[in-house]
Parts: C-alpha cells; structure tokens; sequence
C-alpha cells in the first residue's frame, strides 16, 4: 500500500463574502503575529505585557473570524475549513491582509503609529458590522469593539507621549507616520468585494469608513503636534493577495508548526 | 535600586466585584496615572479578576516604621477583651 499524501495547502472559497471576512480575519491575525513578536522584547515589563495582550486579541478576533469564514464558504459549496486550516495551510496569495500590518514591526514607535491606525479602522468596521445581516458577524463584532476601543486608546496615547515628549521620540514617530501612512489607502477604498457585501447587509464598504477613519487619525495627530502627512499615488494590494516581500518571511515562522506536524493540536 | 531615567513606581488595588473592597495586588512603573491605570488594566486584570482599578504614586503612601512595630503592635498582644468573641452574650442575642 503506497502511502497517503496530505494535502499541504489548501485554497479558500473564492466567494466574495469569504473574501470579505478573510480580509478583516487575515489583518488581524497577521498584525497579532507581528504583534507578537514584541514578546519579551517591548521597553518595559508593563508594556510587554500591554502589547502581548493586544496581539491576543486580535488572534482570538481572527479565530472567530476565520471559522465564520469557513463556515460561510461551505455554505456556499466549498468544503468546511477550520479555523487552523485556514490560519496555517494557506499559500501567500490567498492571504487578504492589508499590506499594512505585514511590515516589520520596526520599533516602538512604528508599532504604536500602526496599532493606532489598525485599532481606528477596526474600531469603526465592529460598531458597523454589529448591524450586520449576519448574526454571527454581527456577535463577532459587538464582543471585538470593546477590544479594539481599548487597542485604541493606549496605542493613541503612546503616539501622543513620543509626539510631544523628546526631540528622539518626536523623530521616531514622525519617521514611522511618514513612512506607515502611504499604505493606510487601502483600508479606506472599496472593490467588488465591497460592493457584494454592502448589497447583501453583509458590512459596509471599507470606503464608507474613510471619513471617521480620517477625522480620528487627525484628531489624534493634532494632539500629539504631529502633522497629516501627504496623500501618495502608492496604492498597497494586500487584500487582494498581492503582498509585499515581507509577507513570505512571517508564514513560514507562523506556519512550521502545523506543516511539520500536520493536524497537531496542543 | 532605580535609576534617574526608571519612571515612577506605582501601587495597584483591584476591586474584583461591586461591594468588595479594592485590595493591594502588586505595582508597576508608569510615567503618568493614565498610563497606570492602563498597565494596571494589562498587568492585573488579565484573568477577569477585576472591575475596577486604583493606582496611587508609591511615593505618595505614607508606612509605618519598621522600627516601631515593637512599640506599635505588641501592646494590643495580651488585650483579647477587645475581640468581641470575648463576652458571654445572653441567651436572648442568639448567633451574634
């Protein structure tokens, strides 16, 4: 008898509500993955811990999430993937983060500009999806909000802290403003993805946040002396699977355990 | 030993339920009371034992001497009258 093979990757539905939840699912947990790098490392024991539980939230928020995108894509005639097939056993491009939470996570400061940017935007996409035509979606959303406002504050503050605080950290955070901002367009344009989901009650178009998302960030930049930076021509592509360099590096960290072991659990 | 640059250390209280009393747990460094109470949130509230937070300047507590713990304490050592259990009550006042 000739040994089995396993299969090694395995694909998604390509059914655009699964897109629509794999996007939020996928950004979470890659920045929780990024996040989580920070684990022993962060300035301080307190804030090491601080960000550690940041990054748990967010993997619980895109544990829920996959599962419901599971479920939704065999629903629509898939077959039924869990929340570890599809955490771990996907190839790149079926990944729909934004580019934006798989850069490296630099240093504090560019950890606490993208927590700040990636904690609005969720904030304002969970009080929308808690109306969502999808009742799970929707008790998804109601539980994660509460999260995600606290995600905001303390990332907030810290921006506001290394903004008026030494001429190094005024330096530090504008470089990683500078340098995060050209990407945040793609959490605030919409696609056919969104349109689907918008016709169904589904959630709204990610471009129906871009107002609040922009009052926020501006608001919180304003305090902390800090100036809106340019709109770019630059366009990231990461919700449509097409990735930065970067993205190849954290799957296989992320992923060894369940393609050395498959179907191990703990 | 601390540091001129170590930022400030803080005392952390945590009330576990409406009613209890807030009780000292532990401390942390911060360097303002926002950022206290917040990493009092991350640091002791992780497993649900929490509803609501206290955090005071560690510098700001005022203690009692070591030293006068003879002086302070062991005089109240033979007093038992003072615990209420040392009276006989009567009859009457069942269970007290």
């Amino acid at each position: 008898m000739s040994p089995t093979l396993m299969p090694t990757s395995i694909q998604p539905s390509r059914d655009p509500a699964v897109q629509y939840v794999l996007r939020l699912a996928d950004t979470c947990l890659i920045l929780g993955q990024r996040l989580g790098e920070w684990c022993g490392h962060a300035p301080v024991l307190e804030e090491d811990i601080a960000l550690t539980n940041t990054a748990l939230d967010l993997i619980g928020q895109a544990r829920a999430l996959l599962t419901h995108a599971g479920q939704i894509g065999a629903q629509k005639g898939a077959p039924l993937l869990g929340e570890d097939q599809l955490a771990f056993l996907r190839e790149e491009r079926d990944y729909l983060n934004v580019t934006l939470v798989e850069l490296p996570r630099g240093d504090f400061a560019f950890t606490v500009v993208r927590n700040a940017m990636v904690a609005t935007f969720l904030k304002l996409m969970w009080q929308r999806l808690a109306e969502s035509s999808d009742a799970e979606l929707a008790a998804i959303a109601g539980k994660a909000v509460k999260e995600a406002r606290y995600h905001q504050q303390h990332a907030g503050d810290w921006v506001v802290r290394l903004g008026d605080g030494t001429a190094e950290s005024r330096q530090r955070v504008e470089a990683a403003l500078e340098s995060l901002w050209r990407y945040t367009p793609e959490l605030l344009e919409d696609d056919a993805v969104d349109e689907q989901a918008a016709a169904s009650g589904l959630g709204p178009r990610w471009s129906e946040l871009r107002v609040p998302w922009l009052a926020d960030m501006a608001m919180l930049l304003d305090e902390a002396g800090l100036v809106v930076p340019k709109d770019s021509a630059f366009r990231s592509t990461g919700k449509r699977g097409v990735h930065s360099e970067h993205m190849g590096h954290i799957l296989p960290e992320m992923q060894y355990l369940q393609r050395a072991y498959p179907g191990g659990t703990w | 030993m601390t540091t001129q640059n170590e930022w400030p250390l803080w005392e952390v209280f945590v009330r576990t339920k409406a009613g209890l009393d807030h009780k000292h747990c532990g401390s942390l460094h911060a360097t303002d009371a926002k950022m206290a109470i917040q990493l009092a949130r991350d640091v002791y509230t992780r497993r649900q034992e929490g509803s609501s937070l206290w955090v005071v300047r560690s510098d700001q507590i005022v203690a009692s001497d070591p030293g006068d713990k003879a002086m302070f304490f062991d005089p109240m050592e033979d007093k038992v009258y003072r615990h209420p259990t040392f009276y006989a009550l009567p009859e009457s006042v069942d269970h007290m």
